[in-house]
C-alpha cells in the first residue's frame, strides 16, 4: 500500500495552496477532493453553455502576492486584473459612484458632502495605519501568548514590538476599532448616509453581524488589506473567474511532482495511538501518509472528519460552539447584454466596479434584523460585479456575467429551505436589481441560486459560512480557530490544519494553506519553501 | 424606478481635473500644455520654458492662477476666539484689511497644514490654506458660535507678483496699490469690477494678489495682460514649476512636500511638531489655549531631536531626494525634501529633515548627491552649509511704496 507523506483533504485554494509548498519541498504529497472540480469557493464552473461563473468567491484582493510569486503562478495562467471603483444607487434616483480617478471621486463625495470629503483623508490615513499593522502578521504563525517557548515569546514580543510602532494614541484608536461596530466607527468620520452606508457594506459581508454589531469595524480591515500590485485596498478580477485561481496553484503543485484525485472524499482522518496515519474515503478506500492536512473548516474537520473519542472532550465543545453562521447567498446570472442603469450618465465607468443598492445604514441594520428571524433580507445588501466588462473568456462577446453576492440568507429559512423558497430568495435579489434596470429581467438567460444551503452541501462550507468561521477578535490570530490551536497542528500528532478557519482567516488569501505548509515542513525537518512576506517599512 | 434628481447635477467623470475661472486664458497661454493637479484643479507646470518664468518673478512680472488654493469663509461673533483656538499664533491683534501666516496643530501638536488669515473686515475672516481642512475646521468650531463655509471655487485669484507688480497693477488701473505694506488689504476696481489686492504672495519677492468674482475672471485677467498689449510691462503666466524655485530660494515650507501632515501621516514618527519644522516663532504660549498647547508646551521643555532646515549644497550636482550624513560616507542624519538650482544665487538650495544631536545641529553635512550623465548613473559628495535665513531676499520686496518703473 502507497503511504505518502502528505494528504490534503479538500482541493480548495487553501489546500492547494499548502499542498504546493509541500510538494516544492520535495514530498510526495496527493490533494483529495470530494467534487469532480477542483477549487472549492474558487472555482469557474460553465452551469451555462458558454457561460463560466465564478459561482462563490468572485474578486480577488486578498490573496497574498508572496505566495503569487513564490509558486510562480503568472507563468501557471493567473492573472489578476484591477477592478475599477464602485457606486452605491440610492433610492432617490442619484448615486454615490467611487470613481476610479481620486479628483473625481473627492468631487463626488463633496457632491453629498463637503465635509465628508475632506473627512476621507483622515478615514484613509487611518484605516492604512490599521492596515499596514495587521498585514506584517498575514504571512505568521501567531505565537501563543500562554506558552514558554522561545518561540513563541519571541514570536509575542515581535507582535507586541510591531504593535507598539504604533503612536499613543494610535494605541488607543487601535482598540476600539477592534471592537467596535463599523456604524459607530465610520459615524467618527462621516455623516452623509449614502457615503455611511457605501463604506460600511465590506463590514457585513460574510458576517453574522449587523452594522451596529460590535466587532465589524475589523471585518472591514479584512476588506481592505488586500492589495492589487501594491495599491492597498483594490480588487481585481481573476482572469477566466475565480476557478483561475486554483487551476493555478493547482497546476503549480503538479510542476512539483504533486497528485490530484476529485471524486474522492474523505470520510474520516484514521488514528492510530493518538498519531494521525491516514484517510478513509468514502468509497471505502484507506489512504497512508506521514500528515495528514485538513482544509475542512474547523467544525468539519473535529466533529465529522474525526472521532470524538480520538481528541480531547474540550476540544470538540469549542468545536462545536465555534461560530461559523452562514449569512450569505450568491445569485450568479448569464445575461444577453449589458443592462442599463438610467441613473448613471452615458458612458459611465461606474458599472465596472462593485454596485450596491443600500443607501443608509438603517437599511443595512433592517437587512440583518430579517436574518436574525431566519428569514432572507426582503431588502438585501448585494455586492454585484460583472467582470465580463473586462474578461474576455468568461462569457460570449457581447454577452455579461454578473456575480451577485448577497447579504443577509439565512442557513435555516422559517421551517426549513425548500427549492420554492431558493427560488423566492432568488427573485427578491433580481427584484431589487431590477429596480434600478428596467432591462435587466429581460436579459436573464439562466440564474444560479445559491442560498447556504446549497454553498454548505456543494462546497462543503459549513453553514455556508464563507470565511469557514467568523471573523470576530475571539475567534482571530491565536484564538482561531481554538487557542491552543492557532498553530495549525491537530490534537493528534501528524494532523494538521490549513483552512481559513485558522489564521488569518478567510478570503481568498492562501494564507493559511502557507502558514501550515510552514508549520508541516517544520515538523518534518524540511527546508521551508513559504515565502517570507515583503514588507511594508 | 428612481429617476435621476436635478437637485445635484452628475459629477461630470470625464473632467479628471476641474477647469479653473481662468481656464479659457490659461489653456491659450500655456504653450507646453503639462498639467498638474492642484487640488484637482488643471493646473499648468510650465507655460512657456522654467527659467523665462522664473524670471519673470526676480525681473519682471508674473501672474499666477490661485484659485485652487483652499479658502474658507470664517464668520460670527466667535470668528477671532474660533481662529485663534485653531492656530499656534496669536490673532487676537491681527487689524481688519491686515494678513498673517499661520500654522495649526492637531491636540499632540503635529503640524495640520500652514495658511493665511485675511481679516477682511471687522469680524469677517477668510483661511487660506495647503491642503483640504473643512473637516478639521468644523470639528474645531464646536463649541464656537462661528459659519466656516468652503470657498474656494467662490473667489477667483491671481498672484501678481515681481519687480514690477506694483507699476503694473497701477498701470491696470488699480489705485492705492503703492501705499499697501506687506500683508496689508486694500479694495480698489480694475476695469470696473471690483477686486480685492492683498500685498501678499509665496515668491519672496515684490507682490500681491488680486481676489474677485470668478464670473469676472477672464476680465480681470485680461485687464492685467492690457498693460503688456500696451507695450507697457513684460508680464508671463508662470506654473507651479516656477513657482516652486522662487518658493525654495525664500525659504517657504510646503505642507505634504517638506513634511506629512499630521492628517495624512501613517507611520507614528512622520508627523512633525512646529518645532521639528523651525517655526517655533509661530507658536505663542502667552495667548488663551489654543490646540496642541500642552503637547507642544511639553515639547519645548525638551531638545530637539530633528529639524527641517534649510541647506545650501555646493558644486553643481542638484540633491533630488539625496540622503545627508554627518561626513563623507559616514552616519545616515537626513534627507533632502526639496531643492533647487538658485539661477541667481548660482548654487543648489534646499529644504532638509535633518537629525539634531543634544538639541544641536549636526557640525558637519554631506550630501550624497546621484546624478546621471547620458543614462548613466553617478554619485558624489557635496559638502552642505546650514542658513537659519532665506537663501535669498532683496529690500524691493518689502519697502513702501515699491520702487517705480
Amino acid at each position: 500500500m502507497k503511504n505518502y507523506d502528505a494528504i490534503i483533504i479538500g482541493a480548495g485554494h487553501n489546500g492547494l495552496t499548502n499542498a504546493a509548498f509541500l510538494a516544492k519541498a520535495g514530498l510526495d504529497v496527493v490533494v483529495l477532493e470530494k467534487n469532480d472540480y477542483i477549487g472549492g469557493a474558487t472555482a469557474s464552473l460553465e452551469l451555462h453553455q458558454d457561460w463560466k461563473y465564478s459561482n462563490c468567491s468572485y474578486v480577488c484582493s486578498l490573496f497574498r502576492p508572496e505566495i503569487y510569486q513564490s509558486l510562480d503562478l503568472g507563468r501557471h495562467g493567473l492573472e489578476v486584473v484591477p477592478l475599477q471603483g464602485s457606486v452605491t444607487f440610492k433610492q432617490d434616483g442619484d448615486y454615490l459612484g467611487s470613481y476610479h480617478q481620486p479628483t473625481v471621486w473627492r468631487r463626488e463625495v463633496a457632491r453629498h458632502s463637503k465635509r465628508d470629503a475632506d473627512a476621507a483623508i483622515r478615514f484613509d490615513a487611518d484605516l492604512m495605519k490599521w492596515c499596514r499593522l495587521i498585514r506584517g502578521f498575514l504571512l505568521r504563525t501567531p505565537p501563543d501568548p500562554a506558552s514558554f517557548k522561545i518561540r513563541d515569546a519571541m514570536e509575542f514580543a515581535y507582535l507586541l514590538k510591531r504593535f507598539y510602532s504604533l503612536s499613543e494614541s494610535q494605541i488607543y484608536e487601535f482598540i476600539r476599532f477592534f471592537t467596535m461596530s463599523i456604524a459607530e466607527y465610520l459615524e467618527q468620520y462621516f455623516e452623509s448616509d449614502v457615503i455611511l452606508a457605501h463604506f460600511s457594506g465590506g463590514s457585513i459581508i460574510g458576517t453574522g453581524l449587523g452594522v451596529y454589531s460590535p466587532g465589524t469595524a475589523y471585518v472591514l480591515l479584512h476588506h481592505a488589506m488586500g492589495d492589487v500590485d501594491g495599491n492597498v485596498g483594490s480588487w481585481g478580477f481573476a482572469r477566466g473567474g475565480m476557478g483561475s485561481v486554483s487551476a493555478a496553484i493547482g497546476s503549480a503543485f503538479k510542476s512539483y511532482g504533486g497528485n490530484i484525485r476529485t471524486n474522492a472524499e474523505v470520510q474520516n482522518i484514521i488514528v492510530k495511538g493518538r498519531k494521525a496515519t491516514g484517510v478513509m474515503l468514502a468509497s471505502g478506500e484507506q489512504i497512508y501518509a506521514k500528515a495528514v492536512v485538513s482544509n475542512l473548516d474547523a467544525k468539519r474537520t473535529f466533529l465529522s472528519l474525526m472521532d470524538a473519542n480520538d481528541i480531547p472532550a474540550d476540544l470538540v465543545k469549542r468545536a462545536e460552539n465555534f461560530k461559523i453562521r452562514g449569512s450569505s447567498g450568491k445569485v450568479n446570472i448569464a445575461l444577453d447584454g449589458m443592462p442599463e442603469f438610467p441613473a448613471l450618465p452615458k458612458g459611465s465607468p461606474l458599472t465596472l466596479g462593485h454596485m450596491h443598492f443600500t443607501d443608509t445604514l438603517e437599511r443595512l441594520e433592517r437587512a440583518y434584523d430579517d436574518w436574525k428571524d431566519d428569514r432572507w433580507s426582503q431588502d438585501p445588501y448585494v455586492d454585484m460585479v460583472i467582470p465580463t466588462q473586462y474578461d474576455p473568456t468568461m462569457a460570449p462577446p457581447g454577452k455579461h456575467m454578473m456575480s451577485v453576492f448577497v447579504q443577509y440568507c439565512p442557513v435555516e429559512a422559517d421551517g426549513g429551505w425548500t427549492d420554492a423558497k431558493r427560488d423566492a430568495f432568488g427573485a427578491a435579489v433580481i427584484d431589487q436589481i431590477a429596480d434600478y434596470s428596467p432591462n435587466f429581467k429581460d436579459l436573464i438567460l439562466h440564474a444560479e441560486i445559491r442560498t447556504p444551503r446549497e454553498l454548505e452541501a456543494e462546497v462543503g462550507l459549513t453553514e455556508g459560512n464563507i470565511f469557514q468561521g467568523e471573523l470576530t477578535l475571539d475567534q482571530l490570530m491565536f484564538n482561531r480557530p481554538f487557542p491552543g490551536y492557532a498553530q495549525y497542528r491537530g490534537p493528534v500528532k501528524n494532523m494538521y490544519m490549513c483552512s481559513s478557519s485558522n489564521h488569518p482567516g478567510g478570503g481568498v488569501m492562501g494564507a493559511p494553506g502557507a502558514n501550515s505548509a510552514r508549520e508541516i515542513l517544520r515538523d518534518l525537518g524540511k527546508p521551508n519553501t513559504t515565502p517570507e512576506d515583503f514588507g511594508d517599512d | 424606478m428612481p429617476t435621476q434628481t436635478d437637485s445635484h447635477p452628475a459629477t461630470n467623470f470625464r473632467e479628471v481635473l476641474q477647469p479653473s475661472p481662468f481656464q479659457t486664458r490659461i489653456d491659450e497661454q500655456c504653450l507646453v500644455q503639462e498639467w498638474m493637479s492642484w487640488n484637482g484643479y488643471k493646473t499648468a507646470r510650465v507655460f512657456d520654458t522654467l527659467a523665462s518664468e522664473y524670471f519673470a518673478v526676480r525681473s519682471t512680472c508674473s501672474v499666477m492662477d490661485l484659485t485652487p488654493m483652499e479658502k474658507y469663509r470664517i464668520t460670527g461673533p466667535d470668528a477671532m476666539a474660533f481662529l485663534n483656538r485653531l492656530v499656534t499664533r496669536d490673532i487676537s491683534a491681527l487689524k481688519p484689511r491686515r494678513v498673517t501666516y499661520v500654522i495649526w496643530c492637531n491636540d499632540e501638536g503635529k503640524v495640520l497644514d500652514d495658511g493665511t488669515i485675511f481679516h477682511l473686515s471687522e469680524g469677517d475672516y477668510r483661511l487660506c490654506s495647503q491642503h483640504h481642512q473643512l473637516d478639521w475646521l468644523l470639528l474645531s468650531s464646536l463649541g464656537f458660535d462661528v459659519n466656516i463655509e468652503q470657498e474656494t471655487h467662490n473667489i477667483a485669484a491671481l498672484a501678481v507678483q515681481g519687480p514690477t507688480s506694483c507699476s503694473v497693477l497701477t498701470a491696470a488701473g488699480v489705485t492705492g496699490v503703492e501705499r499697501l505694506k506687506p500683508f496689508d488689504i486694500g479694495y480698489s476696481t480694475l476695469n470696473g469690477i471690483d477686486v480685492m489686492v492683498s500685498r501678499t504672495g509665496f515668491t519672496g519677492d515684490l507682490g500681491y494678489e488680486v481676489w474677485a468674482d470668478p464670473t469676472k475672471a477672464l476680465a480681470v485677467w485680461d485687464a492685467i495682460f492690457a498693460v503688456k498689449e500696451q507695450g507697457l510691462f513684460d508680464i508671463r503666466p508662470i506654473g507651479l514649476g516656477a513657482l516652486d524655485m522662487v518658493r525654495i530660494e525664500a525659504g517657504f515650507i510646503m505642507p505634504g512636500d517638506d513634511f506629512n501632515t499630521a492628517e495624512t501621516a501613517v507611520r507614528a514618527d512622520r508627523d512633525r511638531s512646529p518645532f521639528e519644522l523651525g517655526l517655533a516663532w509661530l507658536v505663542s504660549f502667552k495667548k488663551p489655549y489654543f490646540t496642541g498647547k500642552k503637547a507642544l508646551l511639553a515639547e519645548s521643555k525638551m531638545l530637539t531631536g530633528r529639524r527641517l532646515v534649510r541647506l545650501s549644497v555646493e558644486g553643481n550636482k542638484t540633491p533630488t531626494d539625496a540622503f545627508l550624513y554627518d561626513s563623507k560616507g559616514g552616519s545616515r542624519i537626513g534627507t533632502i525634501k526639496s531643492c533647487v538650482w538658485s539661477p541667481i544665487l548660482k548654487m543648489n538650495v534646499s529644504l532638509a529633515d535633518v537629525e539634531f544631536v543634544k538639541g544641536k545641529p549636526p557640525e558637519n553635512i554631506w550630501a550624497e548627491i546621484y546624478y546621471q550623465k547620458e543614462l548613466e548613473w553617478r554619485a558624489t559628495w557635496a559638502k552642505c552649509t546650514m542658513s537659519t535665513k532665506p537663501f535669498w531676499s532683496h529690500p524691493r520686496s518689502s519697502i513702501t511704496p515699491p520702487n517705480k518703473f
